[in-house]
């Protein structure tokens, strides 16, 4: 930036080099996604659709996915890159879910010991993974991809064979291995949405969700400013300046790993919360890739991310995989919203693997 | 002595993988109560299916890109090409050699295109080469799914969705079943049932593996072997490394589209929108069980690996079924085999890779 200053001053700027200028601030692709919204919403406005209703969706889906995508701050954070190893901790969340569902509790004891569990899982699971990473450098997009893609595919046959045996978790026929989804209703189904719910101009607010991932958002941003978080950031930003600190920079990977995988334990219990169903066997196998697209399109790169990447990518991103189905279906037959999240997700992850680093 | 003792147990290292997975299926035959007429049947269908895709992993690996996930663009391309001589009315070798020929440029295509990503993306062209697929896959959709029959003038209306526009969910190729595998009708007679045996198949297979190796003796081979080593060393002694990178990408993207051809002339109808997109991973999974590494294979490992890889896959889900009741558990259980194999090969990879940079 003061680089260019001195050059500004001596011409003025032509419009359209600010304009330029300003495009580079934001990020072609950034502005790409947020025009592509902007002409959705559009279009659901100029075709009269149910304008509040859209947004309550918006924002219901912004608080729900939001603390997965917070979970990967920590690890570009720690410089483990973009962590395709969500899904570890993710059944993690899942298993506590499974096993609150399982004795009954329901409420927010059950809420919040099915996360407390997905928590006290995580810490071992995101401590060994960190392990592993540590020892497979450069390669920890593919090894935490495969490595997810293995635990998803290894907990089918858990789930099936798991000694469960509350009726209404497993099949009615047979009396063993539990079901694709677990309906929350009577357990703790849109508890923490219905807190302190309103509604303002016909738009609700799931106030508790949010709150939740805001009180998260904020305690991930205060944590990066204590000695430990500090000590995290700068091993990733400069190890070899760090090691000569006295920090080893393979204890704070691990520490870094750990942190996103506990986070995405807590994440996906708030986003079953919010969902009202637990969804098991192959559902989250592929849930790390929107995450990791929402945090990209927030303008994060592979190795630098900040808060409001979070934020600015969730928002565009669950705003448009929210907006674009009902919007489209107008317009055309067939599930198109599927197709763009396919084209949209995976072009942004391609764009920030093949991009020069400056 | 101590650098030969490290080769025995190499040796041994290499060669426990593809012997676990062996006694993983004689273990699961003996359990199943396989009969040798259904195995034999079912080996020889889908191993002239599989080999194909699985040998064109092979360049890659040469070269030091690694494993090609790339390879589902190949396979979209062969589809493609089968989806427009279904279109067109050819029918038998005619529609299997002109899909071959039109499948060429397609890959050549999409080949480039993923060489130019690797060449970008340098050090981690694995996990690039498997989101180009993903978004291939939806850039695929986009075409298929909505712009044929709306915005693609498309004449076979059988072929569309009731909607009016975008392809069926299957396609039935039986214009081109078996075009190869019964060019020469090869019958044995095995328990008083006869069992096909696609010969031609065979030894067209034969013939890749035949170029395989031809190709790794030529001078390209050798720059790509070099390249495969050591990158940096290649480069400063003058070997175009972008560009060989580029055609390595290439020619794998083309035996990947022959070989979606081998897969659809066997199985004989195409999933429009799934065919493809999990190619990459069985081909990937079929090599590696064969002990070979994310850096070092060979054409007999990608034929062995095949071979077991499949066994695999036809018998656990009855071994499933035989031991637990549960034919479920069985499928989940390949599906976790794959995945496995997978992840072990890449943490051995970076793990070495990792040593040796600290070195």
């Amino acid at each position: 930036m003061s680089e260019i200053r001195p050059q500004a001053e001596e011409a003025p700027p032509t419009l359209l080099a600010k304009v330029l200028e300003q495009v580079r601030e934001i990020g072609f692709p950034r502005l790409m996604i947020g025009l592509f919204l902007l002409l959705l919403l559009g279009t659901a406005w100029g075709t009269h659709m149910d304008m509040p209703g859209l947004i309550t969706d918006c924002v219901l889906r912004i608080a729900r996915n939001g603390v997965l995508v917070l979970a990967l701050l920590p690890a570009i954070q720690g410089g483990v890159g973009l962590n395709f190893g969500l899904p570890l901790g993710i059944i993690c969340g899942l298993l506590g879910c499974v096993i609150t569902l399982n004795a009954n509790l329901g409420g927010w004891g059950g809420l919040g010991l099915s996360a407390l569990i997905g928590v006290g899982l995580a810490t071992p699971v995101g401590m060994a993974y960190g392990w592993l990473l540590n020892r497979t450098r450069g390669q920890e997009m593919m090894v935490g991809t495969y490595l997810g893609f293995s635990i998803v595919s290894g907990m089918s046959i858990f789930w099936t064979m798991a000694p469960f045996h509350n009726p209404q978790l497993v099949w009615a026929i047979g009396g063993h291995g539990l079901r694709t989804t677990l309906t929350l209703t009577n357990a703790y189904d849109r508890l923490l949405d219905k807190l302190g719910a309103f509604s303002i101009a016909g738009v609700t607010i799931p106030t508790g969700t949010l709150a939740l991932f805001a009180l998260l958002c904020i305690l991930v941003g205060l944590f990066f400013r204590t000695r430990a978080g500090l000590t995290i950031s700068a091993a990733r930003s400069n190890p070899r300046f760090a090691r000569a600190a006295g920090i080893s920079d393979a204890r704070t990977r691990i520490q870094a790993t750990t942190f996103s995988t506990v986070l995405a334990a807590i994440g996906i219990v708030i986003f079953c919360q919010s969902f009202g169903f637990v969804q098991l066997y192959t559902a989250p196998l592929l849930m790390a890739f929107p995450a990791v697209a929402c945090l990209l399109i927030g303008g994060a790169a592979v190795n630098r991310a900040t808060l409001s990447h979070v934020i600015v990518g969730t928002v565009l991103f669950q705003s448009i995989l929210t907006v674009a189905l009902p919007v489209t279906s107008q317009v055309i037959q067939g599930d198109f919203s599927e197709t763009a999240r396919l084209i949209i997700q995976n072009g942004m992850i391609l764009y920030a693997l093949t991009r020069r680093e400056r | 002595m101590a650098a030969k003792r490290t080769t025995l147990r190499d040796r041994l290292a290499h060669a426990a993988v593809p012997l676990l997975f062996a006694l993983l299926c004689v273990f699961g035959i003996l359990v199943a109560h396989i009969s040798p007429e259904f195995l034999v049947r079912e080996m020889l269908a889908r191993f002239s299916r599989n080999a194909v895709l699985v040998t064109a992993l092979l360049i890659p690996i040469l070269a030091g890109l690694g494993l090609n996930f790339g390879i589902v663009l190949g396979a979209m391309a062969g589809q493609i090409a089968a989806i427009l001589v279904t279109y067109w009315g050819f029918s038998g070798i005619a529609a299997f050699g002109l899909a071959a020929v039109v499948a060429v440029p397609l890959a050549v295509l999409f080949g480039i295109g993923t060489g130019l990503l690797f060449n970008r993306a340098k050090g981690r062209e694995m996990v690039t080469g498997l989101i180009a697929g993903f978004f291939a896959n939806g850039a695929y959709q986009l075409i298929f799914l909505f712009a044929i029959g709306s915005l693609i003038p498309w004449h076979a209306k059988a072929m569309l969705l009731p909607q009016g526009f975008g392809l069926r969910n299957t396609i039935d190729l039986y214009n081109m079943q078996y075009a190869i595998d019964d060019l020469v009708k090869v019958r044995i007679t095995l328990q008083g049932s006869q069992i096909r045996v696609p010969a031609v198949s065979i030894a067209l297979i034969a013939l890749v593996c035949a170029f395989n190796l031809f190709f790794q003796r030529t001078r390209l081979g050798q720059e790509l072997r070099a390249m495969g080593q050591d990158p940096h060393v290649a480069a400063a002694s003058g070997i175009p490394v972008d560009r060989n990178r580029l055609i390595a990408t290439v020619l794998s993207t083309v035996f990947a589209a022959w070989g979606q051809l081998f897969f659809l002339q066997n199985i004989g109808t195409l999933n429009t929108y799934s065919s493809h997109e999990q190619v990459g991973m069985f081909a990937i999974a079929a090599l590696l069980v064969s002990g070979a590494t994310v850096s070092r294979a060979t054409v007999w490992q990608a034929l062995i690996g095949t071979l077991l890889f499949h066994t695999l896959f036809v018998v656990s889900p009855l071994a499933g079924k035989a031991l637990a009741g549960d034919a479920q558990i069985g499928e989940f259980f390949r599906v976790f085999v794959a995945y496995a194999v997978i992840t072990v090969a890449l943490v051995l990879h970076a793990w070495q890779q990792a040593r040796r940079a600290r070195i």
